[in-house]
């Protein structure tokens, strides 16, 4: 679904974390582009 | 031996005016767009000083409301105020904002508060009636400026408000001509910090009764930083704030980690005290005028109250063990080590469960868990969840995962070993610290034997690394001083009944003789 595809993360810090979903991206053979973590409090 | 929490104190500061003047949201907002329709609007959605003493999160985090009981109220919390609630409780208080411009006028060593007289003299009669400033020299409260001279410095941009509705009753001066970390804004926010820290020491004396004398050692774990241009975070906070309060034989730094460094500064005072360095060590730390109103914007355009009016305070009085106070568990300590990992079960494992697997404990042998207590009233509005409810499913989801309980048992987990967030988003005061007041009550009166404090950075945010940080540790139930009971022979005691008889001997022959 996502091979090929370029990828734009906002990960949360209480929720899974942009390094993590990443990962997940990434072998799912999409590209990152941009990834980020907030923190939302 | 372990060393022991023997008190805990909580402070908050009503501020609806530093937050209209100096809440980042706001701002950044009026720099933006100084005709913005949410500042328009904000005034309207501020709540009285009453409203926010009788809010049932904040008479929680004051020790009036138990965490079990707040859970009980219907919701919205702020239409459902505490009857008859006190500002004082018997963790600390919540203090009005012209006290803390009082307060603010006493910690200043530099003259960069100025106070207009009359004003200053209203607070300083209130002050000299609070039961935490009693014997407290009030002086500086003497030292007073013209009204016109305030609003001179004000409208030069050099000096930064101090606000009760439309009258200006002072300013914070910048504290250099040049020196951007010397500003009159970082200054404001400092000497907001080390105020709302000074308060929650005097709280934690009087609560506890603890000699400011006899504190060793201050370790403050706020989220400023003070220092000028060459050293822009030099400190120190600690040993300012011991100053104030009279704690003449002590020392201390500041110890920084995001929201993180409360639980860091806990194991950094249990290791002092536990290694004999100090016998008598504070954790303190004061609020974050920057994150005041931070979800205004989501409260007032969803016609709520803006909930994020106040500051927070606490204090912490790790001692010597008494063989009475909870112990702190030194050899349960978790920490999300640089190579852990950021997945939520990779951080949940090395927070939660890699410490108790070191001891052979069970998540559910945790009576209760500390994790960040953000008040979801404040948070679900601006889209952020309910973020102490998601730690405690993530904790829940991990014992799943490991056999230690049922998947259908999750939300029975959260209600049991869990509690309602109820703490303000002041960052570092929400995560961990709210629960160690009730904690060690609840272990003193036998209601639990073990509770887990939990404290979570966002180091991302400084953009020095893409790392996150958390640290937790275990109070328990103190055992007591076991007496030392015999164990069998003596051996020095042996040889020395054996020594008396051959003296006897010898001195019977010599008689003989």
């Amino acid at each position: 679904m996502l091979k090929g595809k370029k990828v734009i993360i906002l990960g949360d810090r209480d929720g899974v974390p942009g390094p993590a979903i990443e990962e997940c991206i990434k072998s799912a053979g999409g590209e990152v582009v941009f990834s980020v973590t907030e923190c939302f409090v | 031996m372990f060393p022991v929490i023997k008190g805990a104190a909580y402070t908050l500061f009503h501020c609806p005016n530093v937050l209209i003047d100096h809440g980042t949201t706001q701002t950044v907002e009026r720099d933006k767009n100084p005709a913005s329709e949410y500042l328009k609007k904000l005034p309207a959605h501020l709540r009285s000083f009453a409203d926010c003493v009788a809010y049932p999160p904040n008479q929680t985090y004051i020790g009036a409301l138990a965490a079990k009981e707040l859970d009980a109220i219907p919701k919205p919390w702020y239409q459902n105020g505490s009857q008859g609630a006190s500002r004082f409780a018997q963790y600390g208080e919540v203090m009005p904002e012209d006290e803390f411009y009082g307060v603010m006028k006493l910690v200043d060593s530099f003259d960069l508060v100025l106070l207009e007289a009359e004003f200053a003299s209203e607070v300083r009669k209130k002050l000299e009636q609070h039961p935490a400033f009693q014997g407290t020299d009030l002086s500086k409260l003497q030292k007073t400026s013209d009204r016109a001279a305030i609003k001179e410095l004000v409208d030069a941009h050099i000096a930064e408000p101090l606000r009760l509705g439309d009258q200006l009753v002072g300013c914070v001066r910048q504290a250099h001509e040049t020196d951007k970390a010397l500003t009159a804004h970082i200054i404001f926010e400092n000497l907001a910090a080390m105020a709302s820290a000074v308060v929650s020491m005097r709280q934690l004396f009087l609560q506890s009764g603890l000699d400011p004398k006899q504190v060793d050692y201050i370790v403050e774990c706020s989220e400023e930083a003070c220092g000028d241009m060459n050293q822009r975070g030099g400190g120190n906070f600690a040993k300012a704030i011991g100053e104030v309060v009279g704690c003449s034989n002590a020392t201390g730094s500041d110890t920084r980690g995001f929201c993180a460094a409360p639980a860091h500064a806990m194991v950094v005072a249990s290791s002092l005290v536990q290694s004999g360095v100090f016998k008598n060590v504070v954790v303190v730390a004061g609020g974050a005028v920057a994150k005041l109103g931070m979800n205004g914007r989501d409260h007032v355009n969803k016609n709520l109250p803006v909930l994020e009016d106040v500051l927070g305070g606490f204090a912490v009085w790790v001692a010597e063990n008494d063989g009475i106070n909870p112990i702190v568990r030194t050899d349960i300590v978790g920490r999300h080590t640089i190579g852990s990992g950021s997945s939520p079960q990779s951080v949940m494992q090395a927070i939660v469960t890699d410490p108790l697997d070191r001891k052979g404990l069970k998540i559910t042998d945790v009576d209760q868990y500390g994790v960040e207590m953000h008040n979801p009233e404040v948070t679900v509005p601006a889209g952020a969840g309910n973020v102490p409810e998601a730690n405690y499913k993530m904790i829940a989801a991990l014992g799943v995962k490991r056999g230690e309980l049922e998947r259908a048992g999750i939300m029975d987990f959260v209600a049991k070993h869990g509690m309602p967030g109820f703490a303000p988003t002041q960052g570092h005061v929400p995560s961990g610290v709210p629960v160690i007041g009730p904690a060690r009550d609840a272990i003193l009166a036998g209601k639990i034997k073990r509770a887990m404090i939990i404290g979570k950075g966002s180091l991302f945010l400084a953009r020095m690394t893409n790392l996150f940080d958390g640290v937790s540790f275990v109070m328990e139930t103190n055992p007591g001083f076991e007496v030392a009971k015999p164990t069998g022979i003596d051996e020095a005691e042996v040889r020395k009944l054996i020594a008396q008889a051959m003296r006897a001997m010898a001195t019977s022959l010599a008689e003989q003789e």
